[in-house]
């Protein structure tokens, strides 16, 4: 027996070269100090994705993306499949997750200043996950055809409208006509599905390429000091799926306790049912565009704060090339100081739209 | 020219009102009549004092004004036939609004109010009671006297009078009564103005009290599958017989109350007791209905509660929930089926109803046990991931001294 399986590896290991990824495995060392715990959330990304990936295959058996019925084949599902419900719930449940993942991950790397030289294109492709699965989120709300999603599309979608120029291009770009409909729900299950998991496999096979060649970045403090080192393999990789177990078990207890809804069917006819909001982790952009007076000078609040979320954002990308300081392996506290203003802002905004819901 | 036109165009049409004018000046009931005439009715459609009380209005000396055309004011023995002079004259409406009945004045002479009004009783109701007088709106209009949600109020001035109704030897309750009724909440608290108010039943220019056997005619109009199957009922030719009015017998006239399934049956608020001996045949149909409902609305809630529980515990149960909605469509049908009284039918209707409730009844069933199911399964899961975590917890410790020595 055990001569068959060395028989099969080494047959495979002389196709593959198994042996030199075993051996830089092997080779590879993780720095391990007070702030390593953050380094998890990168890997808990990853676990969530390829739960993402799996869930969304078995829900495809049984999705049929059309007006007529996309709700009732998620009704079907989680009434009649043979763990349908579980597995939407695991793959809603792991989305919203995952997101929070991701902004967990991208804040630690930036107060840790892990976008420093040479890492500057792990941030930003690190930046462009970050707005594809934004992305898969907004594309995948909309998909089960329920009220909620529906007038959240329509709503998010309308401001998009607003933009000066492009506005109404962009609308019918997106909509695939002047309205939420079947061809939304075409469009929006695509780039689901198709779209962006090739644009993810691209992305993400360069982020964790990078990762994996340019190591694991230390804390500019901890820099100057002999930090230790443990294994990649088995250390590190050990310690991550002691985390990714952790996290199924709360995303079990999520989907026993709190499956997620069906809700009702989408009626386009019907009036935008009063407090609609878009998923969470859209919403300290919506609380903004509540609460931006109408007129700021002569320009109009709304797009005036879309211009600031876009430049805003462009800001956050090229952050690696901008702060200098952490360039030069010194403390860069202007860059601190910025995002932590951006991370209570999204914190206190995301918070109101649940507190304050009539803002 | 232009200028000419326009000038000339002015003199023309920009006349003066000298009532308006002078009144204006006056203080209460004088000035009164030119402030709610604004909103009047009669000076939308372009009609103005003279029209009504006669009068040049284009002379300044109020003496020229009141000419031998004046009418000043009407007593108020002569209110109907004033507005009749003009709202009785088809072809002087039709200028107006040729879509407006003619015939008001006729049939307020057949009303309760006309003829006594035809014994020189003036403090019967005439039109300006109900319309106003310089503040007169459209029936259509919210805030007319005369809208639906206004009638109520517009006849208890002086029904629910009890000074002014003395004489008149009729209850003064029926204003507080129509309050407390299904039809008043309809209307008040729904905002449905299709719900009966006062003249619905009485009418209106020929308000009189209904006879007996109109008043079931009345509420057939809303109701009539509860009224075709009292028709077809044995009660039908007893009540006719006895001279009782169908409807108003159990549901009272101004005070009706939503219908309770307590009116059924032989209870102490059971309506069918106040006639039926105990011990008679139609006292044993009547309690047997009241049985049959009672079990079969036990079996509902009992599969409504099935379905919840599993709800709150997070399975998907709207198919069954929607499936109950057609056992509550049976309940409905059996409900009004009570009209007809007729036990063989509304057990066959309930029977209906129960193979619906028995199939929702399994499904919710069915899904509290996949709700335990669930969480045995979730607790084995959860079990066997911590022994994994812990080994690996172990595993990892155990690597790190291995890498640390």
């Amino acid at each position: 027996m055990k001569k068959a399986l060395q028989n099969i590896y080494s047959y495979i290991d002389s196709r593959f070269k198994l042996s030199s990824l075993i051996l830089f495995a092997k080779k590879k060392k993780v720095p391990e100090h007070r702030y390593s715990f953050w380094y998890y959330f990168g890997g808990i990304c990853l676990f969530l994705f390829v739960i993402q990936v799996l869930t969304g295959i078995l829900l495809l058996l049984y999705y049929t993306p059309s007006v007529d019925s996309a709700h009732e084949s998620i009704q079907y599902i989680m009434s009649q499949v043979k763990f349908g419900w579980l597995m939407r719930s695991v793959h809603s449940w792991s989305a919203n997750i995952l997101i929070a993942a991701i902004f967990i991950h991208m804040f630690s790397s930036f107060f840790l200043k892990a976008y420093r030289s040479p890492r500057e294109l792990t941030w930003i492709t690190g930046f462009f996950l970050l707005l594809i699965f934004l992305l898969f989120g907004f594309s995948g709300y909309l998909l089960p055809w329920n009220e909620l999603s529906f007038f959240a599309t329509r709503v998010a979608t309308d401001l998009a409208g607003t933009l000066p120029l492009i506005g109404s291009q962009i609308k019918s770009f997106i909509l695939g006509g002047t309205e939420v409909s079947g061809a939304t729900i075409s469009r929006f299950f695509w780039l689901h599905i198709a779209i962006l998991p090739l644009l993810t496999i691209i992305v993400l096979g360069i982020h964790v390429l990078l990762v994996q060649i340019l190591g694991m970045s230390t804390p500019i403090g901890l820099g100057k000091k002999k930090v230790s080192e443990v294994p990649f393999f088995p250390n590190f990789i050990l310690k991550d799926s002691l985390g990714w177990m952790l996290i199924l078990a709360l995303i079990g207890v999520l989907c026993v306790f709190f499956p997620w809804e069906v809700g009702q069917k989408a009626d386009p006819f019907a009036p935008t049912p009063l407090g609609i909001k878009p998923e969470w982790y859209f919403t300290f952009m919506f609380t903004t565009l509540k609460i931006i007076p109408a007129h700021i000078f002569t320009l109009e609040g709304e797009i005036l704060a879309i211009f600031g979320f876009m430049i805003g954002g462009f800001f956050w990308m090229l952050v690696p090339l901008l702060d200098r300081n952490a360039a030069k392996e010194r403390k860069s506290p202007v860059f601190s100081t910025i995002g932590w203003i951006v991370f209570l802002y999204i914190v206190v905004m995301t918070a109101l739209t649940y507190l304050l819901p009539g803002l | 020219m232009i200028l000419a036109i326009f000038i000339s165009h002015h003199a023309l049409f920009a006349q003066r009102n000298s009532c308006i004018e002078c009144h204006q000046e006056l203080e209460d009931e004088l000035l009164a009549p030119v402030e709610t005439f604004q909103l009047d009715i009669h000076q939308q459609f372009g009609l103005s004092c003279v029209d009504c009380h006669g009068g040049n209005a284009s002379e300044e000396d109020m003496d020229l004004a009141k000419d031998e055309s004046f009418k000043g004011i009407p007593k108020r023995s002569q209110i109907p036939d004033f507005c009749a002079s003009c709202h009785s004259d088809s072809s002087y409406m039709r200028h107006y609004n040729p879509s407006l009945r003619v015939d008001q004045l006729a049939i307020y002479w057949t009303s309760e109010h006309g003829q006594l009004f035809k014994k020189k009783d003036t403090r019967v109701a005439v039109c300006t009671d109900c319309h106003g007088t310089h503040g007169i709106q459209a029936a259509t209009h919210p805030k007319s006297w005369t809208f639906p949600w206004n009638i109520p109020q517009t006849c208890s001035r002086c029904h629910s009078d009890k000074e002014y109704m003395k004489g008149y030897k009729i209850p003064t309750n029926q204003w507080e009564e129509y309050k407390e009724s299904v039809h008043a909440h309809a209307l008040f608290e729904k905002k449905d103005l299709s719900a009966p108010v006062c003249n619905d039943c009485h009418g209106n220019h020929g308000a009189s009290p209904p006879e007996v056997t109109s008043i079931a005619y009345v509420c057939h109009q809303c109701h009539p599958s509860a009224g075709e199957l009292f028709s077809q009922s044995p009660h039908k030719k007893a009540y006719d017989e006895m001279g009782i009015s169908e409807c108003e017998a159990c549901h009272g006239n101004h005070k009706i109350l939503p219908p309770s399934d307590e009116m059924l049956g032989t209870g102490e608020r059971a309506v069918c007791i106040q006639c039926h001996e105990p011990d008679s045949e139609p006292y044993q149909i009547a309690s047997r209905i009241k049985e049959k409902l009672d079990e079969f609305i036990e079996k509902i809630r009992h599969a409504e509660n099935l379905l919840e529980r599993a709800d709150r515990q997070g399975v998907e149960v709207s198919e069954p929930k929607f499936r109950l909605t057609e056992a509550n469509t049976a309940l409905i049908f059996v409900r009004n089926l009570t009209h007809s009284f007729s036990l063989v039918e509304i057990e066959e209707k309930i029977e209906e109803g129960e193979k619906i409730v028995v199939e929702v009844t399994e499904a919710g069933e069915n899904a509290l046990r996949e709700a335990r199911f669930r969480k045995t399964g979730l607790i084995i899961a959860t079990l066997f991931i911590f022994l994994l975590a812990i080994a690996l917890f172990l595993k990892i410790k155990q690597i790190d001294r291995k890498t640390s020595t």
